[in-house]
């Protein structure tokens, strides 16, 4: 007969944090947290003793002071009497600004290349593989100060399109020029304006937003709604007969019309450059700094995008081309309806992550002396006021938050497009 | 009644294929020609290459080799062509050491005498050293990289992390010998002294024993062997490094330290223990999350703020650092990745055979994660080593750095093509080598698991 | 984890310890080197040369301080150093001394937390342009763009300058000389703005440099000297004498042919002689052997000699002395007595 004895009573041992796998993990988070928590800690004590040795504690309040230095790339009103801050600021916007360019045109060049590295034409197939080759395996730095230098030395300077007789010409119709110190194309005006609406009053964020831009945004919108509509309609209607509608031309008009009416309302006109004195003026003006900042970032970060769509392309199964082509469709048809939206999903996610390289990238904007973040707030302003440790964190803490929102957003995207398996 | 008279009995041979669909007309036909669309392409193509070329191949090979200086390089030019636009690789042939090997110096024990002058003894120049290192790199690799090489060469990938540092700092030869004989104490008495002490308590002696080593009894047994048997190398300051030698070092330092971390990083954010889990996710994300350059600029203006006052490390140590923690937040998602790819039944397995986690980590785990991962930490490695370029903007002189301080100097002020072109060639044979081999073993690997 | 625990352990022995304000002096003595911060490159003052050797007249002052405290010229350690990271680099004692042609300000001295000693070169803002712009004044630059190095003083002059007359300019901002010079030479930008020194040394390495001139405007003092920490006087007296040592040479006509003659027989001045040790204990109270000057100098010559080496009108940069004559001369160097 077995008796049943009670199970040993649980008397806690100071050995089970150790042996008993219910306690250990326990122990080894306690122990891990108490680490990092003493290395924080010496960290930040060092840097506190340090920083008031060399009699500079930790204060932010220089970011108040003026800069003193100009900025020549400012989208928002800048002089060199505005605060460090806004100089920051005004980095920050560059810094968006040459990432955003960058990212759509090295999508646009990236798909392409990709694509054409699968051409039949083997003669293209092998000018993309060089390029692929020679863009991925050359340091981007020297991408960057290699373009800057080919914009300096093979465009014209501004003075070469002055006199009679002129070594230069202006492009297109005359309205854009070339000059070995940025492209100055023509820029929208609007004789009839609807002013500037002031954001955030004179706060160091303070901006204004031209309405004219934002009512042809709000009208451009409202009518790409509406031609959605029609196009559902359409599909509607192709469902329940079989017999798809002509839409297009409605769906043109509905964009086209309103916006023109828009535009002629606000007297749009095009201002374009001219020369006076020393440079051009009139005109939107893109430094060579930004254009060869674009223009490397974009082309070396195309060649990783265009791998990472031929690889996506590649991982498509032959059936799914064979059968596309088995229902007759034609080579751009099956390329863009069958195995382009496949691919997409094993694309986005590594391409979101070179849309954050190239962001991160954008910070060697410092070797061609682009104003970006890097350029004012940890170049200029960290020089001048000599407050490293203030400058640095406020620097890396705004590039961590770029990188998150861009990450967060991709991984949105990426949700949607997943896909659901049954 | 059969109309027909006559029925072939036989086959008829076999005809030629028509001239234009074989050999180069069929080939050009099928690949150049296809179509409109193609031929167009194909012509644009031409075009392009022909453009291309005919600018950059006379300058490249109508060019001065022997010149002291830019001017005298121009002069040259305007004999020879009437014109400027031709390579002036005089400028490389003039300080290809310096980019290489930056100021290492060529006789340490002597520093007046220079590559020209060498000292009356007959040196061999001290850049064998770099160049030893590099190729007993190649050593150490080889039997981790390939298959097909002896198991014994892995001796040369255990002394490898000891001998590099010795072969390029220089001084005695026991300080690296004594170094590792704390690490043959601390897994000595890990592994042997386990059935007197236990698993816990052998692991804690062997730390205890392998850091007072370090601490206190290393230094002064090396420097008695060092008396006894003096082995030394003149010492060459880190300052000194510079050149491709920098970027390379600074690449297979990073690397080499950032796995073992990338590893410990890549357990942790998958583990089960939160707040591990939290630190490791935390410090990966926030190293991806900054670029390199604003981590360099906290080697070089930051660092020393963060050590106990008084400690002041070079800065390139420091960039290493730095360069190294860069590394090992992309080494983790590299090796992450790799562990992500086994089969779950792999894991299953090793629970099933009964092994604790460390014990299923290194039988059955790492091994075959990190064969998966070698074309990611390749390819990290390729990354980490373009981006050791960037040190130039913090003053370190690798070969961009380099290239402005020649262009600093009288001679050679206003040499800008030739300069990047040789840099750019340098870093394209380096890397696309480097790609190559990590394709081939990704086909490898490929085969070995279908 | 191997290399790791021994990379550890060699940056353990690679650490120097630099107390940040005390006896930065014991410490040079028992490094054996002098650790002085350069420019990465600026021609003339500070660049390498193909064997690897800093060669300049910023360099000169490193290895007259290393001479007259190590006794050997050759034994500094040249830190290249940015705009950027110069300050850093100095305050974190990383280097023990900084001549990188720094232009000493208030807020560098006094908020910076520097100790400026001396100045060795009095420089001032200048503009260069090409002839064919048809500029003869600064003040006809309106518009202009303008190449300027950043992470210096001359970026905020150059924004006085133009606000004070209120003019418009497009600056291009550019990290290095070498660059600067590509942008103005491809005409990238109109003018290219720094101190009139450097301005002379890059034009005097252009294809052809007549065709560019220096206009006449100097917008600003730049009186550029070498730097130490805040907090270590004694360290400080003792670049800031060997400074001054240099310079009382050349007013007293010491020179690297005859200071070995002048310091062996004695000479009739006794400033001369207590500058050269014979006479008096100067070098005592610095902390240093009585013939510290004497080393410093005959490192490379007194400061006439090193500026005709490496900046003067016989050498390609090509600079006339100006301002930084002997007061005597009409110019501004005026050591304090020898005393």
């Amino acid at each position: 007969m077995t008796t049943y004895t009670d199970p040993p009573k649980e008397s806690f041992r100071l050995s089970m944090l150790l042996y008993d796998t219910r306690y250990r993990s326990m122990t080894i988070q306690i122990i891990a947290l108490m680490g990092f928590m003493l290395l924080a800690a010496w960290l930040i004590n060092n840097t506190i003793q340090n920083l008031a040795a060399l009699g500079k504690p930790i204060q932010f309040g220089f970011f108040t002071d003026a800069a003193g230095y100009d900025i020549n790339q400012h989208l928002l009103e800048y002089d060199n009497q505005d605060t460090h801050l806004r100089a920051s600021f005004i980095g920050l916007i560059n810094t968006l600004i040459v990432a955003a360019m960058g990212c759509v045109t090295a999508t646009i060049i990236g798909v392409m290349v990709g694509v054409l590295r699968l051409s039949r034409n083997w003669l293209v197939a092998k000018i993309m593989t060089v390029y692929v080759e020679m863009f991925r395996n050359i340091p981007v730095l020297l991408w960057i100060v290699l373009s800057m230098a080919i914009l300096i030395e093979s465009l014209p300077m501004p003075s070469a399109f002055r006199g009679e007789d002129p070594a230069a010409t202006m492009k297109i119709f005359d309205s854009v020029a070339l000059t070995n110190r940025g492209f100055y194309v023509p820029e929208p005006l609007f004789s009839r304006s609807l002013g500037d609406i002031h954001l955030f009053g004179q706060s160091s964020l303070r901006m204004d937003v031209s309405l004219d831009f934002l009512a042809f945004l709000i009208v451009l919108g409202l009518s790409i709604f509406a031609a959605r509509k029609v196009t559902a309609r359409a599909e509607a209607i192709q469902n329940a007969t079989g017999v798809r509608p002509t839409t297009w031309y409605i769906n043109l008009g509905i964009i086209v019309i309103p916006t023109m009416i828009l535009l002629i309302a606000l007297g749009f006109h095009l201002g374009y450059p001219e020369l006076k004195g020393f440079n051009f003026s009139g005109g939107i003006y893109m430094r060579n700094s930004l254009i060869a900042l674009w223009l490397a970032l974009s082309l070396y970060t195309a060649a990783f995008i265009a791998e990472i769509v031929r690889g996506g392309i590649l991982a498509i199964s032959h059936g799914q081309t064979e059968a596309a082509a088995a229902l007759g469709l034609r080579q751009g048809r099956i390329m863009r309806l069958v195995v382009l939206p496949q691919a997409l999903r094993v694309i986005v996610p590594p391409l979101i992550s070179q849309y954050l390289n190239l962001t991160k990238n954008s910070s060697l904007a410092i070797a061609v002396g682009y104003f970006d973040i890097t350029g004012t707030l940890g170049g200029v302003t960290m020089n001048q006021t000599g407050r490293e440790m203030e400058c640095m964190l406020f620097l890396m803490l705004i590039y961590l938050i770029i990188s998150l929102l861009i990450s967060g957003v991709m991984n949105l995207y990426n949700n949607r497009v997943k896909l659901v398996e049954r | 009644m059969s109309e027909h008279s006559f029925v072939r009995t036989e086959m008829l041979p076999e005809q030629a294929p028509p001239a234009t669909s074989i050999g180069v007309i069929g080939w050009m036909r099928e690949n150049l020609f296809s179509g409109w669309l193609n031929s167009t392409l194909t012509v644009l193509s031409i075009l392009f290459i022909y453009y291309v070329l005919s600018g950059v191949i006379p300058w490249t090979f109508q060019s001065v080799w022997n010149a002291g200086s830019l001017t005298e390089c121009r002069e040259i030019m305007n004999a020879t062509w009437g014109d400027t636009h031709h390579a002036c690789w005089a400028v490389i042939k003039d300080r290809w050491l310096q980019l290489l090997y930056g100021f290492y110096p060529p006789y340490p024990a002597y520093p007046s005498a220079t590559v020209s002058t060498p000292p009356p003894e007959g040196w061999l120049p001290s850049y064998f050293r770099p160049n030893l290192a590099l190729i007993l790199l190649f050593v150490a690799l080889a039997p981790v990289l390939f298959g097909r090489v002896p198991r014994q060469l892995l001796v040369v990938t255990a002394a490898y992390p000891f001998l590099m540092p010795w072969l390029l700092w220089g001084g005695t030869l026991w300080v690296p010998v004594m170094t590792a004989v704390g690490f043959a104490l601390l897994f000595g008495i890990a592994k042997y002294g386990q059935s007197t002490l236990g698993a816990l308590g052998s692991i804690i002696a062997a730390a205890v024993v392998a850091l007072v080593w370090w601490l206190f009894l290393s230094g002064p047994v090396a420097g008695l062997f060092a008396d006894i048997i003096p082995i030394r190398l003149p010492v060459v300051e880190s300052r000194a490094f510079g050149g491709f030698m920098l970027s390379i070092l600074i690449g297979v330092v990073a690397i080499g330290i950032s796995l073992p971390i990338g590893i410990v990083l890549a357990l942790g954010r998958q583990s089960d223990l939160m707040i591990v889990k939290t630190l490791c996710v935390g410090f990966i994300e926030f190293i991806r999350g900054v670029p390199l350059i604003t981590l360099l600029f906290v080697a070089s203006v930051l660092l020393n703020y963060f050590m106990p006052p008084g400690t002041n490390f070079d800065i390139i140590m420091r960039v290493m650092i730095m360069v190294t923690l860069f590394a090992s937040a992309y080494m983790a998602e590299v090796i992450r990745g790799g562990l992500a790819a086994l089969p779950k039944g792999q894991y299953e397995g090793a629970d099933s055979l009964g092994l604790n986690y460390w014990q299923a980590q290194r039988l059955i785990i790492m091994p075959q994660a990190l064969k998966i991962s070698i074309p990611g930490i390749v390819s990290t490695f390729i990354g980490v080593f373009k981006d050791t370029t960037l040190v130039s903007i913090i003053g370190l002189l690798d070969p961009i750095g380099l290239s402005q301080s020649i262009r600093a100097n009288q001679e050679w002020n206003g040499i800008y093509w030739e300069l990047f072109a040789f840099i750019a060639l340098l870093f394209f044979i380096c890397c696309f080598g480097m790609s190559r081999y990590s394709m081939w073993l990704e086909r490898k690997l490929q085969t070995g698991h279908r | 984890m191997k290399k790791t625990v021994f990379l550890g352990a060699l940056t353990v022995a690679g650490l120097t310890a630099g107390v940040a304000g005390a006896a930065t002096l014991d410490d040079i003595k028992a490094r054996g080197k002098l650790n002085c911060g350069v420019t990465t490159g600026l021609v003339g003052f500070a660049a390498p040369d193909a064997n690897g050797e800093w060669q300049g007249f910023d360099v000169a002052v490193c290895r007259a301080v290393a001479a007259a405290v190590l006794g050997d010229a050759s034994a500094v350690e040249f830190v290249p150093t940015t705009g950027k990271t110069r300050f850093t680099a100095l305050s974190s004692g990383e280097i023990d001394l900084l001549a990188r042609n720094t232009t000493w300000t208030l807020s560098r001295d006094v908020d910076l937390k520097n100790e400026f000693i001396g100045v060795n070169y009095y420089d001032g803002q200048g503009f260069m342009v090409s002839k064919s712009l048809g500029v003869s004044s600064a003040k006809e630059l309106n518009g202009a763009t303008v190449c300027i190095q950043t992470g210096t003083t001359t970026e905020l002059n150059l924004a006085d300058f133009f606000r004070a007359n209120d003019m418009e300019y497009e600056p291009v901002p550019i990290e290095t000389n070498a660059e600067g010079q590509q942008q103005y030479l491809a005409g990238a930008c109109d003018t290219y703005t720094t101190d009139a020194s450097g301005l002379a040394a890059t034009r005097a390495t252009f294809e052809n440099p007549t065709e560019h001139v220096i206009l006449p405007e100097i917008i600003s003092k730049e009186p550029l000297g070498p730097l130490v920490r805040h907090g270590d006087q004694e360290w400080g007296d003792i670049v800031r004498w060997t400074l001054n040592a240099l310079i009382a040479a050349e007013e007293f006509g010491i020179t690297s042919a005859n200071i070995q003659d002048m310091a062996s027989n004695g000479t009739d001045s006794p400033e001369v002689n207590r500058i050269l040790g014979t006479e008096g204990n100067l070098g005592e109270m610095l902390g240093l052997e009585a013939d510290w000057a004497v080393k410093a100098i005959s490192a490379g010559g007194n400061y006439g000699e090193l500026f005709e080496k490496h900046i003067g009108e016989n050498t390609p940069v090509g600079l006339a002395r100006g301002l930084n004559a002997q007061w005597k001369d009409g110019g501004l160097l005026y050591s304090p007595p020898f005393r």
